[in-house]
């Protein structure tokens, strides 16, 4: 879309179909709906008014006044995908991917979820579309997450506990890839990030590359240029994949993804595949991976149960071969720190994932001139984190 | 050792599969002794893997244990190594990618080559990706085993054929592995639309876990039936010496059910 890609599902040496024969139909199948559907004049204007009036959309490029002062540096600009309907930027890909199992004929869509928001935005695109919604989630994840568990079975979800790994996203993804294995024939997959077989990492790229089209947009008329940096945090990357397509052939413009550094990259906890990983196949995905020396996958940590993964989208693996992209690392200790300095400065409470990109800002903004500008995608609201802020500072609620 | 050795003869096959180093490596020496005694004309063998996407609960649970008791990919093919020298059955090695990958593919092939094993089968290795593997176990005179699932179309079994060697692996059902009580309605049409593009054996595996459904398999005309979480449950759920009894005894049944037609 926005750079050649020299063939279908690859980004360089990443990215395929590495999938099990049962789904290589269903994943041509995908791939031809999409595409189909992406030309589609009344797909994509129903798409536009779900945008629009139900997630609402475009959200705000805002100032951070107060944090832009303090920090003395950089003007920093928050894209607020926070007030996104569902509370995160998940709702773009899944109103999309929703609407399209919904003309593809399908009768049930199955969904993982880590921190609980892209099963909560399935939950409710599914309900608003009258399909059927199960998902997929780790226990460690229920435990963290628990408000996010009900929501969805508010909205009518089923929610399947996931017992096996590290009982996180992972573990998710793979109960999930084994359920549509079996009910192939009238399920539709709507995974959450730009991560899994072709055509996933392309489908929810362009479905999430909204954020970064209106950035672009409103960059434009708010301060009359494009930024000079981008941060996002990067789990499986999905709000950092759609803040920096369009900004790809930009090249004066700097691209920063930001990885969970868990308890340091030192000590071994931690989900940061970009830095600490090496290339391998996980998940119909080659990518970078966390792995042993025998090629298993290793498990992760980090506060951020959406940052818990141990793979990454391939696209970002490429971005940062060719180093187009820079990736960083922020621990829960930093993200933390700017989690709540964000409360107070602004009134906003950031999802603990996007306060690992904002922990970055806070650490570099200051090294950058004060007509400089930075612009942070805020993926999502903290209200989930709150129990999880609380007991990382020894407070009980 | 080539897969025709347990094809011989119009012989129906009846293929074990057991997880390489499940619940260590010496009792899954013995396990594999004790099925290879009860009939089973060919072993699989499993390298466990942290995230078996094609794998239901029984095999699942498999690799856990065997990854537990510290079982490395290089061990599974040694153990293979160590079966190779005292048994006379062809032996697979069903593995996912991403531990050929880190060995490194000619590597890995070079390693199972030196272990005796016939063939290699990755469920999560799509034939159009494969080029690169193939080259690796052409030059060991390795098979590989491809899968055909009931969604795979007739254009695609055909792209499949091409390049498997060995026999087919038909996958039964839509599905992951683990026991079932009956194969699918769909199955014979499958069977069917398969073995008329083909002229290397075909052999049914996912599901297969009962005597009756070898039968039925066999009378759908497959050339083998592959039978896994079966036998894992059975080494799983009991002491050392009463499990081997038990592999050996219903591996009879198993094979004495592809006898039948």
């Amino acid at each position: 879309m926005t750079e050649p890609e020299h063939k279908a599902g690859w980004f360089g040496e990443f990215g395929g179909q590495y999938a099990p024969e049962t789904l290589k139909e269903a994943l041509d199948e995908l791939w031809r709906a999409y595409q189909r559907y992406s030309e589609d004049r009344e797909f994509q204007s129903t798409l536009s008014s779900l945008l629009r009036d139900y997630a609402g959309r475009p959200t705000p490029l805002y100032f951070a006044s107060n944090l832009s002062k303090k920090l003395g540096g950089a003007q920093v600009y928050l894209k607020r995908e926070d007030l996104v309907h569902g509370g995160a930027h998940k709702m773009n890909n899944a109103v999309g991917q929703a609407l399209l199992a919904k003309v593809m004929g399908k009768t049930r869509i199955i969904a993982e979820t880590g921190a609980g928001q892209h099963g909560v935005a399935t939950a409710m695109a599914a309900a608003l579309l009258g399909i059927k919604a199960e998902i997929y989630m780790g226990t460690h994840d229920m435990a963290r997450q628990r408000l996010n568990v009900y929501r969805m079975k508010l909205l009518g979800a089923e929610v399947h506990p996931v017992e096996s790994g590290s009982k996180t996203l992972k573990d998710a993804i793979n109960e999930a890839l084994r359920d549509w294995i079996t009910n192939v024939r009238t399920t539709y997959y709507l995974l959450g990030s730009v991560v899994g077989p072709h055509p996933y990492p392309t489908i929810v790229r362009d479905l999430q590359s909204v954020i970064g089209k209106e950035i672009r947009t409103q960059s434009e008329e708010q301060i009359g240029r494009l930024p000079d940096t981008i941060v996002a945090c990067v789990g499986g990357g999905s709000n950092a994949m759609g803040t920096f397509a369009p900004f790809i052939s930009n090249t004066e413009v700097q691209l920063v993804g930001v990885q969970a550094g868990g308890q340091g990259l030192e000590s071994g906890m931690h989900a940061a595949p970009l830095i600490a990983g090496l290339p391998g196949v996980l998940q119909g995905m080659r990518t970078m991976v966390l792995q042993d020396d025998y090629g298993q996958i290793r498990t992760t940590h980090s506060i951020a149960a959406g940052l818990d993964y141990s793979g990454v989208g391939p696209q970002h693996a490429y971005l940062k071969a060719t180093g187009r992209a820079k990736y960083e690392t922020a621990t829960d200790e930093e993200a933390v720190a700017a989690f709540v300095e964000l409360c107070r400065l602004e009134g906003i409470i950031p999802a603990l994932e996007s306060s690992h990109a904002l922990a970055y800002v806070i650490k570099h903004a200051a090294e950058a001139s004060k007509d400089s500008v930075m612009v942070v995608t805020l993926s999502g609201r903290g209200d989930k984190d709150v129990e999880s802020v609380a007991a990382f500072r020894g407070e009980i609620l | 050792m080539t897969s025709s050795r347990a094809f011989s003869d119009g012989k129906r096959a009846l293929i074990a599969y057991l997880m390489g180093g499940d619940p260590n490596p010496s009792f899954c020496y013995d396990a594999a002794l004790s099925v290879i005694e009860g009939g089973a004309d060919a072993l699989e063998l499993g390298i466990p893997f942290s995230d078996p996407i094609a794998d239901g609960p029984t095999i699942q649970a498999a690799s856990v244990r065997a990854l537990s008791a510290g079982t490395k990919p290089a061990d599974v093919l040694e153990l293979a190594g160590e079966l190779t020298k005292s048994v006379r059955v062809p032996i697979y090695v069903m593995t996912y990618l991403n531990p050929m990958l880190r060995m490194g593919l000619p590597a890995f092939a070079r390693a199972a080559s030196r272990s005796g094993v016939t063939g290699v089968i990755v469920p999560d290795l799509p034939v159009e990706l494969s080029d690169e593997w193939l080259v690796a176990a052409r030059a060991q005179s390795l098979e590989t085993v491809f899968l055909v699932s009931p969604a795979t179309s007739s254009s695609r079994i055909d792209r499949i054929v091409e390049k498997c060697s060995g026999f087919v692996y038909l996958v039964s059902v839509y599905g992951v592995t683990g026991e079932r009580s009956s194969l699918p309605d769909y199955a014979q049409e499958f069977v069917s639309r398969v073995k008329n593009r083909v002229t290397i054996p075909v052999a049914l595996g996912f599901g297969i876990s009962r005597p009756e459904t070898v039968k039925q398999a066999i009378k759908l005309g497959v050339d083998g039936v592959i039978v896994g979480s079966a036998l894992v449950s059975r080494l799983a759920n009991s002491e050392r010496e009463s499990a081997l009894d038990e592999l050996r005894s219903y591996t009879r049944e198993l094979k004495a059910a592809t006898l039948i037609a």
